[in-house]
Formats: C-alpha cells, structure tokens, sequence
C-alpha cells in the first residue's frame, strides 16, 4: 500500500482531467478500452457496513472469518492505519499475519478454524512478513518503529532508538518470540523478499525494498537523498541485499546494495523510467527510484522486480549481486507494483497499484487496463505483453480498489492465480491463455462504508496447502475452500490439494510438481474435454480408467499399456493425423506410469 | 497525548459475530498471550490487557496539525498558479502537467481536511497552535508580485516562469517535510508519517520532470 486516501472529488477530476486529454488529441490519442461487465453480477449494490456487510461468493466455501485482536485495532473506526493488517506467510500448521502493529501467528491445524497462538506487538509498518524456519522477518518502514518494539514512538528527530529495516525474530518458542536481530536501511522496508542460493545454503538472504524518506546521515551513516548527479553514493536508486547466517541470525548485516536501474551504456545509476506521462491520453507513471517488491523464484534463477516505473527481470543466480537482465514498461501503468510467474516461468504478471491501494480505482469509469494486471510472456530475458486482467464487476467511489497479491493455486495443465483487490475482493483468475485471462471464482463484501472511503479489504490471498487465506486489511483473515464449478472441476481441486508445502513465502516463489495420482489425470482430462480437444470414445475409455483406479487395483501392466496408447495418440496429433491435446495426453500418460511404479 | 480508548472485548465479540459466514474461534479469559519482544537479544515481556489500555501508540502532535495547516495555503496557491495555464501556456506538456497536479493537490488538500476533521483539528485558518505562528507565505511559495509576473506573462515566457516557479514551489513542500521529520515527536502518526512521506516522494518526481521539460524548452 502506497498513497494517501483517494477522495470523491479525486474520481470526477481525473474522469474530467481524461476527457480533457481526449478532446485535446482525438485524433492521435489511442483511448483505453471502455469497462464493461455483467449488469447481474452479485456483487454489485452489497450493503457497506464494517462488521455486517453483505457479502458474494462464486465458486468458493467461505470457511473462516478471524477478527483481528485485542491490541490491533480501534474499536472506533475501521480506518485506523496504526492497527492495519498486511501480508501473510505460511509455514507448516502455521498462519503468520503481518499488522503495522506487529504481527500474529496462528496453528491453522483445522484450517477452518485457525486459532490464535500469540500476538506479537511491534509497531513499525508495513508489517510485511516472511518466515524460514523458526526465523520470521518483518518490514518496518515508519518514523515510530523502535528498536525495542516500544509503542510510543520515537520523540527525537536523530535517534539511536529508531529502527527503520527489517527485524528477524525467532519463533523457535512459539509462546515467547524473540528479536534477534534488527537490520536498519536508509530509506526503511516497505516490503523485502527472502533469496536463497541453492549453493549457499548455510546463508538466507532477504533483499530489502525502501520506500520511505531517507533518513538523516546524523541518524545512520552514509545514508543520502540527494540526486545520483550531485551524490553518486546516493540511498536512492538501489535495494540492500541482507545476508542471515542460519546458524547465527543475530550476525545478520547488509552485505551489498546494489544498482539494478543502472544503464549499462552511460553508467548512469538512474538509468530507467524518469517519471511522467507516455504522451497524451496515457498513464502517469512513476520514477524508477526503488523497488516495490520482488518476487524470487530460485528454480528458475530470476527475479520479477516490480520497481515503480518499470518491471525488471533480475538473474539471481548470485543472490548478494543480482543483474538486471530485461526491463519492460506500459503507458497503461502508474505504478509497478508485484510480479507473480506462473509456475513454468513463461509467464510474468506485474500488478499495477494505481492510486496506491487506497484509492478507488474500479468504478465504471475507470479503464480496465488501468490499475490492472498486464500479463507478460518470457523469453529468456524478452517479456512481451500479451494481456491486461482487471476485477471485471466496479465497486463504489467508498472502496479503495486496484490490483494488489495473490499467488498461484496449482492446478496441473493451467495458469490459475487468486489475487487481492483490497475492498474489490479477492478474484480467481485463469491466466493460461495470457490474451484472454478470465474470471472463475470471487468472494466480495460490500464497502466499509457508505458514506466514505476507509481503507480496507484484501491486501493479500494466497493458497496454501489446499485453501486459500485472505489478509484483511480491517476484518482479520478469512479461509476459503475452492468449489467445482463450470470453470474448474472437482478433480482439478483435488489435484491442486494434493500440492503441499513445508513453508510459503509468495515472494519467494517455488515450484510445484504434482504427485502421480488419479486426480491429477483425471484434471488434464477433465480440461480435454472441457475444450472438445478430446475425441469422445477416448475420453470416455480414460474415465472408465480412471474410475478403476479411484477405486484401487488396476495392475500396473494395464496403466502402462494405456499410457502406450496415449503416446500413440500423441505421435498422431504432432503428425496431424489426429485432432487434440497432445501436450495434455502427454502428461497423462506421464502419470499413468507413476501411477503404475 | 492522546489516548484512544481501549478496545473493549464485547467489541471482539461484536466482530466474531458478525462475520457470520464462516466459522469463528471462540477467545477465552486464558486465550493466547500478546508478547512485546525487546530490542535484538533482549528478553522480552508479556503484555498484560492493563497494559494494553494505554498501548495505542503515538498519536499526533500539534507540530503534525501545524505542518497540514501550512500545507493547505499551500497547495491552495499550486491551485491557483494551475488555473493560470490554459490561457497562457504554450506548451502541451505544461498544460497536461498543470492538470495533473490540479488533481494530486486537490486530492491532497481534500485529505487534510478529512484528517483534521476525524481528529476534531481545526480547519485551517480557524485557529493556530499556541506558540507556531503562520508565517504568510509557506516555504517556496510566491509572493504576490511574483503572482503578478507569473499571470502577465504569456507563451513560452509563461512556461518558463511557471516551470521555474512550480520547481521552488514544490522544493518548498520538501522543505515541510524535512522540517516536520525533523521536529522531536513529529511525522511518527502513521498517517502523517504516510502523507508526509509521499508528498517528498511524488514533488520530487514532479520536479524532476519540470527540470526535464525546462532543458527541453517547455515542450510540446
């Protein structure tokens, strides 16, 4: 989350401010598509209300709804930014939920009834968290946070007391968290991102994404705001790469910063976006002076960077010194804000947080490429856009709403995220064709409230272990469990629930693989034949299999020998004798044969 | 200082039970504990409900309604060096640029407003903090000689002029900002921290854009 309240005056302004641009360049001025949307969708008109708004779902259970507790919030309003709930991190039965406040852990056990285990008070903002092991790091970004985790802030302007950075804690006693280290960082962390290097695996790395103010070189040594061309040691321009020895995390230190915007040519160390407009007609965007986020993903070697005025793709192979190896930029964007691969790598989604989470910026007025996501496929370092995906239903001048995190949900044979959308909801979006991504699954509640715009919503919904959590920003954490539905069946849930993890991080994306069981065939088929790329007589001789199979006892000869006839089928559709799906068949009988082992 | 009341626990209730849709976890007297760590390697300590009666955190100062009163004469006067450009300029990309900034301050002042008022702050101009007198005129802003320079002036003269006077304008709200993070207890409510924090940002790209667009002549 980035800028300030958005207001009801700010909406008809930028309409106004739009049409101004357009008159003035009909001519030239390519426009953004107009917003359309189905005029029957539940979710428009639900009542506001803080604790009792009403609510609509599709192709979700709605399994648990969490408060926030005592300590992490005002009673008297919902838009308390002291109290607000960010990110979310998972490892085992554990659910940890970032709070500018602190941060909570809960045993998610029975996950439709996540307990709370502790509350951690440690005011800071953003809260953003991560965990590895027993260690949990967390975002600090604000002027108040205190070394000590005190409460009252930081009353001088220079001070010994102010942390600004991130904070590792050990949770190896759940009941009795302790600080263990605090790193501080010129321009604070508004998010950070955990790094690993398979080579290296006595070290984690966190790399850290400041946005605030820098702060007084009084206050910590060397740090500088000044412009590149009068200060080349400038705090602008750069993230800060922390190395944390597993086995001493208290030794953790900022091992390098590097100048990933740098222009190789000049050697300029500003050497990406400038800020401003495209032209007429287009987006204003952001400078390129530091990161929003980055999402890893170490099997792959590369990083998305999400920095403001620009995506980037960084080669992590070396975590301490990662290299810039593609940028892209969109007049359709103000703002970079996260990357999220599908799970192949081919595929980059870079969010755009227009108006900076709270602003409303889903009405009907707003053009579906603004505040969404653009879709990216990649080719080495070449992305090239392909598609735009925005919350496809408008929410009122009250919600604050534009495209902000999610993560995958493995369904085996297709590109499926669940994405926040602050006070939109949450959306499950189909992204595998990345030219035409659709809608499959939503949950929304009505505003806050109806009179003004509080902030609030999702910050974040990711899957994990076979459901998938919401951060809300003022109404706790909700559970949801995927439901079959024309877009998804049933054997594609239960080949996504099949996927587990020791832990999850969303910035620190791993790749899944899927387990050689009946639902997983039984999802590529369900796919097949969903888009008529299956000849019926061979569609139904597989379910009958399968069938078989979910029942137990089908002898590994005869697997294999379907398997030999899938390949067969294979062979034909690449020589084009046949029609159909023959990298789906392939990977059938892939698992047909690890049904058979 | 003020305090916020403490959030009662039939107010927790209140919240389980309005979000009817899914299961909730009932808390119980013994529930789970609220740990303070200390700093890195120091113990930490268990907060008792008494103790988190007073644990709101730092709310705002007289130095924060002082810096948004200031703030609001401030963006007013941008405002009004805004509405200067459709008859004057020349250039295509100040005007876009003057209409743009219309809305971020518009947006902003509106802001302070609803900020002020959900603290019960005067409005500015109503009232000022005993001991911080409003000086006339804000850093970087104009005075009215120089307003008058600036609204005779015509053509390429005019972006020039408006370019040159936005650039020091915006350097003065820098200028707020630095001073507000630098007065003891002040900028440390999140929400002025916030505020405070995106106005440097977003003048700061705003001014190198205007630097850019002098080099350029006031363009196109």
């Amino acid at each position: 989350m980035r800028l300030r309240a958005g207001t009801l005056t700010t909406a008809l302004l930028l309409t106004a401010a739009a049409n101004a641009v357009a008159q003035a360049d009909t001519a030239t001025t390519p426009q953004p598509p107009r917003f359309s949307w189905d005029p029957n969708d539940p979710r428009v008109g639900l009542t506001a209300g803080w604790v009792d708004a009403a609510s609509a779902v599709r192709g979700l259970e709605h399994v648990a709804s969490i408060p926030r507790p005592d300590g992490f919030f005002n009673p008297a309003t919902p838009d308390d930014r002291r109290f607000f709930n960010s990110d979310l991190a998972f490892r085992g039965t554990r659910l940890y939920q970032g709070n500018y406040q602190g941060f909570q852990v809960f045993d998610i056990s029975n996950p439709s009834a996540p307990d709370l285990l502790v509350s951690v008070l440690c005011p800071g903002g953003q809260g953003d968290v991560s965990v590895w092991g027993d260690l949990v790091v967390v975002s600090a970004q604000e002027t108040r946070g205190r070394l000590d985790c005190g409460l009252d802030g930081v009353a001088d302007s220079i001070s010994a007391e102010r942390l600004q950075g991130i904070r590792i804690f050990d949770l190896s006693n759940v009941q009795r968290p302790r600080q263990v280290a605090a790193v501080q960082a010129c321009r604070g962390s508004h998010t950070h991102t955990l790094v690993t290097d398979p080579d290296d695996p006595a070290n984690l790395y966190v790399y850290i994404q400041g946005t605030s103010g820098v702060r007084p070189p009084e206050e910590m040594p060397g740090c500088s705001g000044a412009d590149p061309g009068d200060d080349p040691n400038t705090s602008r321009f750069r993230i800060e790469v922390v190395r944390v020895p597993l086995d001493a995390p208290e030794r953790a230190e900022v091992v390098s910063m590097p100048r990933i915007f740098s222009d190789p040519t000049t050697g300029s160390i500003a050497g990406l976006w400038g800020g401003g407009d495209h032209g007429p007609g287009t987006q204003r965007t952001s400078a390129t002076s530091a990161c929003h986020d980055i999402t890893a993903f170490p099997d792959i070697g590369l990083a998305g960077g999400a920095c403001s005025g620009n995506g980037i793709l960084l080669d992590i192979s070396d975590p301490v010194n990662p290299v810039r190896v593609g940028e892209v930029m969109d007049p359709n964007f103000a703002y970079w804000h996260s990357a999220t691969f599908n799970n192949d790598g081919t595929k980059v989604i870079f969010t755009d947080e227009w108006g900076g989470g709270t602003a409303p910026r889903c009405r009907a007025s707003d053009p579906p490429t603004w505040g969404a996501n653009a879709i990216f496929t990649r080719t080495g370092s070449d992305l090239q856009l392909a598609g735009y995906y925005k919350l496809p239903v408008p929410q009122t001048e009250t919600e604050n709403c534009v495209a902000h995190n999610g993560s995958l949900i493995p369904v085996p044979g297709r590109d499926i995220m669940v994405q926040a959308w602050y006070q939109g909801g949450l959306s499950v979006m189909d992204f595998t064709d990345p030219a035409n991504p659709f809608e499959i699954a939503f949950f929304d509640r009505g505003a806050l409230s109806q009179e003004m715009l509080f902030t609030g919503g999702f910050w974040s919904t990711y899957w994990y272990n076979g459901r998938i959590y919401g951060a809300e920003i003022s109404r706790g954490v909700d559970v949801f469990r995927l439901t079959p539905s024309q877009h998804l069946s049933e054997a594609e849930i239960a080949a996504a629930e099949l996927v587990r993890f020791e832990q999850f991080n969303a910035q620190l994306q791993p790749r899944f693989t899927w387990p050689a069981a009946a639902p997983v065939a039984r999802a590529y088929l369900d796919q097949m034949v969903r888009s008529g790329r299956i000849v019926t007589a061979r569609a139904n001789e597989l379910d009958a299999l399968l069938d078989r199979v979910e029942r137990g006892g089908v002898p590994g000869a005869e697997l294999r020998q379907a398997a030999s006839r899938i390949d067969a089928d294979v062979a034909a559709i690449r020589a084009g004798t046949l029609g159909g799906d023959a990298d789906r068949l392939e990977r059938m009988a892939e698992v047909l044969r690890g049904i058979a082992r | 200082m003020r305090v916020v009341a403490r959030p009662p626990l039939v107010a927790v209730a209140v919240l389980a039970a309005g979000c009817a849709s899914g299961g909730t976890s009932p808390r119980t007297a013994d529930g789970p504990s609220i740990v303070q760590p200390g700093a890195p390697g120091a113990a930490g300590r268990v907060v008792s409900a008494a103790d988190l009666a007073a644990a709101s955190g730092p709310t705002h100062t007289d130095a924060d309604v002082h810096f948004l009163h200031m703030m609001v004469p401030h963006h007013a006067q941008a405002l009004e060096m805004a509405a200067l450009v459709p008859a004057r300029a020349a250039g295509e990309a100040v005007r876009q640029m003057a209409l743009r900034m219309e809305i971020s301050q518009r947006d902003e002042i509106a802001w302070i407003e609803r900020w002020l008022r959900t603290r019960g702050e005067p409005m500015p101009g109503e009232h000022h903090s005993p001991g911080m007198p409003m000086p006339a005129l804000m850093p970087g802003m104009l005075t009215p000689a120089e307003m008058d320079l600036l609204r005779a002036a015509r053509g390429e003269d005019f972006d020039r002029l408006f370019l040159e006077s936005m650039i020091r304008h915006h350097e003065g709200a820098i200028t707020m900002v630095e001073e507000l993070f630098a007065t003891p207890g002040a900028g440390q409510e999140s929400e002025v921290y916030q505020f405070a924090s995106e106005v440097e940002v977003d003048q700061r790209i705003e001014i190198d854009r205007m630097n850019g667009l002098l080099q350029t002549g006031g363009g196109r």
